[in-house]
């Protein structure tokens, strides 16, 4: 079997660390990553437990395929009651962090308490040292990172760290590893700031054992062929995520202008195509692409920006080359604020990666603030003297430079869209759901992503489901319930493994059965995967009902529900959650009121008292 | 006789380590690229990066620093190849070598390095953009 079958424990409190083994009945029911980290948060914490307190536990999860050689094996959670939220989080990173701790022999690293001063973990193999990091605390992410390696003299050491924005508590501040690849939603970097915990840093040299190493290279070798074959997997290897930027913008699903619009005018300056054309002075953005472990797509793309740009022209720090932009990002900061400015863009997403924070949140709450500002309930007193309109580019990259440090009126924004909203009076116009802000897909026009973002564990996000099949051929809330449903549960599932979610397209179920099964034994069948997801997504919806949740948190923002689609393929129409939502707790087995029934956690075998 | 060599691109590379996790399964039966004999190496942020590993010099600095003949050609293949019963550890082939492709294993107490998988190098065979090839060069 490919679990290390040990987890480390790490309490700041007392400052003392742990190696225990795994519990394998709960590796044999959650599998790893996303499913097994959300068991060991809900028997480790009372979900009602402030997220910043000492009581949120932060897990580090590994999944048993993570650092084997199947593709795109870098996968790794973060596992933690959220900020954001206030409900379960479960952040998702690639690059190489999550593998080496998988080398160092550890599934889950659990972090316990809250050091009084601020630290750092260096794990190599079984030794493990709580490290003092007063001199990093106040740095950024990648000033952090560069040093660690540098004062162990080690290159291969990985380091997953915080910037300011987690330090301080920003709402939506991710955890960033291998300096560019993050456990981006939810606030989990809020969560290990609240924990005077700075950075993680590990080596491992354990590796990962196959028991049939013949019979394991069989089917890695056909799981890659499939994958190599896959008209989805080509183009995320060479337009990255991005290439959804031109087909929702003629779908009219692109959300613009703070979701007001459904398409956008600039995007042929931002897109894929974009990236690789030079401007005026001869510079391309687009460098090269790059993979995280493991992975045979290499969606991620590598980029820089034009010294002669306003934002970095003065600052030579940042005319170096880093993780570029993908669709989110790109909708986020172009789209949703109006600006077409793709050196702008990518300077706020390094900015996003040096301090440590998620940028669909960002680019979202910035959206709202922006509509706020125009309305005349934001003066430009608050905003230290930014015009914080529409289209600014320059406000785009100041307000995230503020909002990394929080500095000025970046600490507003840094409070997330909804508290910010609520603060000016006008919580409708902030564009999330539980909290957590949009991604960029219009509900009005993509009705399962909108059932999706209502019913997601964390919030709205795009990568708890996928009904996009489903929404392009049919913009009503029919039938798209139960492709909700299991694409939730499939997802989970795929989360849990260790493995990436954009492999998905190319990989039937039976795919996924014959890699676990050759890693961790022939009973997992697609249907105990299947299964195994569908635990999952009731373990979080009962970490979240435990946590207060409410059946009237199951909905969308009023400009959803009320105000029909100015324009595009859903013009007229609005996002269909009256029909969508009964279908759906029928589908899944909960009361009408959207809790999980008693035989439904029985036949999922959770134990069903903890409904309370 | 033209000998096939390992041709490294780096321009193809995306540092996904599929090589490294072959070359340690190959030689070690387990994934972990801490003790694999292929390293790809990382520079700025990512923009370039560089697998590399034994050129298999004719020069063979590690081959005549070794004081208890471990290593030796095999002329079918032109690698340098460590015989781990000679090899006593002393590391003074490491230090011969002016590539750093001769490494001290802790696995083993011997030193490896790349042996070409007697012909059939599996990071070649593993390397999903065509960075690591396998064949007679062409320049």
């Amino acid at each position: 079997m490919t679990w290390a079958k040990r987890i480390l424990r790490v309490n700041l409190t007392e400052l003392t660390t742990t190696i225990e083994p795994l519990n394998m009945a709960w590796a044999n029911d959650y599998l790893g990553g996303r499913g097994l980290g959300t068991k060991y948060l809900l028997e480790g914490m009372d979900p009602k437990a402030d997220a910043m307190s000492p009581e949120n536990p932060l897990i580090f999860a590994t999944g048993p395929l993570t650092g084997t050689m199947c593709s795109t094996s870098g996968r790794f959670a973060v596992v933690t009651k959220g900020p954001l939220t206030n409900m379960v989080a479960a952040s998702n990173s690639g690059g190489k962090f999550g593998a080496e701790l998988k080398f160092a022999g550890y599934d889950l690293l659990i972090v316990e308490g809250r050091a009084s001063t601020p630290v750092y973990l260096l794990i190599l193999d079984d030794t493990v040292k709580i490290m003092p990091a007063e001199q990093y605390w106040g740095t950024s992410v990648w000033h952090t990172e560069e040093d660690i390696k540098s004062v162990h003299n080690d290159p291969q050491i990985k380091v997953a760290s915080i910037g300011v924005a987690g330090e301080q508590g920003v709402k939506y501040a991710c955890i960033v590893n291998d300096l560019h690849r993050a456990a981006g939603r939810s606030g989990v970097g809020a969560v290990m700031g609240s924990k005077n915990l700075k950075a993680v840093a590990v080596r491992g040299t354990h590796g990962v054992s196959v028991e049939n190493p013949k019979e394991f290279m069989a089917v890695v070798k056909s799981s890659h062929q499939l994958l190599a074959d896959d008209a989805g997997r080509k183009s995320l290897t060479d337009y990255g995520t991005s290439a959804m930027v031109d087909t929702l913008n003629a779908f009219g699903g692109l959300p613009t202008k703070n979701f007001q619009e459904v398409s956008f005018a600039g995007t042929e300056k931002i897109n894929p195509q974009a990236m690789v054309t030079p401007n005026e002075n001869g510079h391309t953005n687009l460098v090269t692409n790059k993979a995280c472990f493991g992975c045979t797509i290499g969606c991620g793309r590598i980029a820089h920006i034009d010294k002669n740009h306003f934002s970095i022209k003065e600052r030579s720090q940042y005319w170096h080359a880093s993780g570029g932009l993908e669709y989110e990002t790109i909708f986020a900061f172009g789209p949703m604020l109006c600006i077409d400015d793709i050196d702008a863009l990518t300077f706020a997403s390094f900015l996003m990666n040096e301090h440590g924070m998620d940028p669909i949140s960002f680019g979202v709450t910035l959206a709202a603030a922006m509509e706020l500002y125009e309305l005349g309930l934001i003066s430009k007193d608050e905003t230290d003297g930014v015009e914080l309109r529409f289209g600014n580019a320059e406000a785009l990259t100041i307000m995230a430079e503020k909002t990394g440090l929080h500095e000025g009126f970046g600490k507003m924004l840094g409070l997330g869209s909804k508290l910010m909203c609520e603060h000016y009076g006008r919580p409708e116009l902030s564009m999330s759901v539980k909290g957590q802000e949009f991604a960029g897909y219009d509900s009005r026009s993509l009705q399962g992503m909108g059932l999706g973002y209502a019913t997601g564990n964390r919030g709205a996000c795009h990568l708890r489901h996928d009904t996009f099949t489903e929404d392009m051929e049919d913009q009503t809330g029919q039938g798209k319930a139960q492709p909700c449903k299991d694409s939730q549960d499939r997802i989970a599932m795929i989360d849990s493994t260790g493995l990436c979610l954009f492999t998905s397209g190319a990989w039937a179920n039976s795919v996924w059965s014959e890699q676990v099964s050759v890693a961790c034994g022939p009973e997992w069948t697609s249907e105990k995967l299947l299964e195994t997801g569908e635990r999952i997504w009731n373990l979080e919806r009962l970490f979240n009902v435990q946590a207060g949740l409410r059946k009237e948190d199951d909905t969308l923002p009023a400009r959803m529900l009320n105000t029909p689609a100015p324009a595009g393929i859903a013009k007229g129409k609005v996002a269909q959650l009256d029909i969508m939502l009964p279908e759906y707790y029928a589908a899944r087995g909960w009361s009408t009121e959207g809790k999980p029934t008693t035989d439904t956690l029985s036949r999922l075998g959770i134990d069903a008292s903890m409904l309370g | 006789m033209t000998l096939k060599t390992l041709n490294l691109d780096a321009n193809k590379c995306t540092s996904c380590l599929q090589c490294e996790m072959a070359c340690s399964l190959e030689h070690e039966g387990i994934f972990s690229p801490a003790f694999s004999r292929i390293k790809v190496f990382e520079f700025e942020h990512g923009k370039r990066s560089i697998p590399y590993t034994c050129t298999q010099c004719t020069e063979a600095w590690c081959m005549q620093a070794c004081p208890t003949d471990a290593i030796s050609i095999n002329h079918l293949l032109g690698t340098k190849v460590v015989d781990e019963n000679k090899c006593v550890g002393c590391k003074v082939c490491t230090m011969a070598c002016p590539y750093g492709t001769i490494n001290y294993n802790t696995r083993s107490g011997k030193v490896t390095k790349c042996d070409l998988c007697d012909g059939e190098p599996k990071c070649a065979e593993a390397c999903p953009t065509g960075a690591i090839t396998y064949g007679v060069a062409t320049s």
